[in-house]
């Protein structure tokens, strides 16, 4: 079972309207350098100068947000749901 | 002014200045910032003076042009206008000179501040063509959607954790609105809400909505002001959960300067948490410029968000006018809530009883000099959240209705005679 990878509206630009991707990447980390291999320019939205995920970008795998997980190295495995979704909302 | 555009000019990214039409969209699509409503202020201040103001009825509508809503406000128009009260005996106990309560907790028609967000909201909603409205909610945001909805015949859908306080749960099913309780805490609906709202063409009021439903707060900002004579008052304490309320308070205390409704003064305006639930105070506390998020667990859940929105933007609020920030735990909660209703008699839910607990922290520590003068914003009522506090209360003296009776309870207990404190 391939990882689906929840695109938010922001993005979708990028990835010709497709709401999900699918990725066979086994972290985090690599699923974004995957996404970028796929849909140019993706990467540079969702992770800062330092590489690390941006302020404004909360990245969750099946539910949970991956600070509370490894961040970034955060493991996936098939089957996984990954979402990232505007930090900014709610209140 | 553009029939369609009242005093706003675009939406426009907090983090790098790109600008959006005046859209339902909260993003920026370059680095996810926040959008904010840009306001022509030359024009707000030809129009918005002391004497204009004073002349119009006594609700949040009166500052319409620092409100972004093109044309007449049609959801809401009765909001706002709660009293500031001036709460010596309060002031006594806390150990400070002058102390003032903006009680939110009589806000109409919901009793708390939301109302004041979701009439913005849901008025901009509707003039741009709307008819379902949305909201994530740890309950109070929830009641005033579906009552205002309601009054004004529009669909209503409400997402809340599954385990709110009864009382809040009711407040919203009574107008017959769409509740969907979800089996996590807040920032698990807010998440779903954010996919549900890219899915979903409805005007979620703290979702795509956000960057107008938000400004609804400064309202209490700028009444707070008027209410003190048009003056900033030298301390505000506000309680957080996303943050906005506060930043939003900042931000109303600026406008008014911007467009010569207050002088410039110095002012700082300090943040109130649960400690269960406390990631804004830690990080103020820890000297970090961002927080860390925390899975909550406190009494307080109006403001049990784990993961606030404008954390990041409260920090800064604290560095830039020299404020404070702390946290309470629940039996302090419930112990500011008592303090709050013996003193003032005004029953606030547990919010008001973070905000007074720290309140008096601040105090204590120093953080508000003791000769100085503040203002405590009550943000919801008490008897939405009866269960946070129905064991803390001591219990009703049940007699026959008998006189003898009455003079032997009396007899009994001196203490139901002493003076109040």
């Amino acid at each position: 079972m391939p990882i689906n990878i929840r695109i938010p509206t922001p993005l979708r630009k990028l990835t010709h309207d497709e709401e999900v991707v699918e990725t066979t990447a086994d972290s985090i980390g690599a699923a974004i350098s995957d996404l970028e291999s796929r849909y140019p320019g993706i990467q540079e939205r969702l992770l800062d100068e330092a590489g690390e995920v941006r302020r404004f970008v909360n990245v969750y795998v099946n539910e949970e947000d991956i600070r509370f997980l490894d961040n970034k190295d955060t493991a996936l495995k098939d089957g996984d749901e990954v979402s990232i979704i505007p930090a900014i909302a709610g209140g | 002014m553009s029939g369609q555009q009242g005093y706003m000019k675009a939406l426009r990214c907090r983090e790098c200045g790109q600008e959006y039409p005046l859209e339902a969209r909260h993003v920026c699509e370059f680095d996810f910032g926040p959008l904010e409503v840009v306001y022509d202020y030359q024009a707000a201040k030809e129009k918005l003076t002391r004497e204009v103001v004073a002349s119009r009825p006594q609700n949040m509508w009166r500052y319409a042009e620092l409100l972004p809503v093109a044309g007449e406000p049609t959801v809401g128009r009765e909001v706002g206008f709660t009293p500031l009260i001036k709460a010596d005996r309060l002031a006594e106990r806390l150990g400070i000179r002058e102390l003032w309560i903006k009680n939110d907790a009589v806000n109409y028609p919901t009793l708390s501040f939301k109302d004041r967000v979701v009439s913005v909201a849901l008025s901009r909603a509707r003039e741009m063509g709307f008819e379902v409205v949305a909201c994530a909610s740890t309950g109070n945001l929830a009641n005033s959607v579906a009552a205002n909805a309601a009054a004004s015949g529009m669909k209503a859908f409400v997402f809340i954790p599954h385990d709110l306080e009864k009382g809040k749960v009711v407040n919203s099913l009574i107008y017959d609105a769409n509740v969907i309780g979800i089996k996590g805490h807040y920032d698990e609906v807010n998440r779903l809400c954010a996919e549900i709202a890219g899915k979903y063409s409805w005007a979620f009021v703290n979702v795509n909505m956000r960057p107008y439903y938000a400004e609804g707060s400064k309202s209490q900002g700028f009444e707070i002001m008027e209410q003190l004579g048009w003056e900033i008052p030298r301390h505000t304490v506000v309680p957080m959960a996303s943050g906005s309320l506060l930043t939003k308070i900042h931000k109303s205390y600026q406008e008014a300067v911007k467009v010569g409704l207050v002088e410039e003064a110095e002012y700082s305006v300090h943040g109130a948490q649960a400690t269960g639930c406390s990631p804004i105070s830690q990080a103020f506390k820890e000297g970090q410029d961002f927080f860390k998020p925390v899975k909550p667990d406190t009494i307080a859940k109006s403001l049990a968000i784990g993961t606030p929105a404008d954390g990041f933007y409260a920090l800064k609020v604290f560095k830039e006018t020299g404020a404070a920030s702390d946290d309470v735990s629940d039996d302090e909660i419930r112990e500011g809530i008592s303090l709050l209703a013996e003193t003032e008699g005004i029953f606030s839910e547990t919010a008001g009883g973070v905000t007074v607990g720290v309140a008096k922290k601040l105090i204590a520590s120093g953080a508000i000099p003791a000769d100085d003068s503040a203002v405590l914003c009550i943000t919801g009522n008490g008897l939405k959240t009866l269960d946070a506090v129905e064991n803390h209360v001591g219990e009703t003296r049940e007699i026959a209705p008998s006189l003898r009776e009455f003079d032997a309870l009396l007899d009994s207990d001196k203490e139901l005679t002493s003076p109040t404190k």
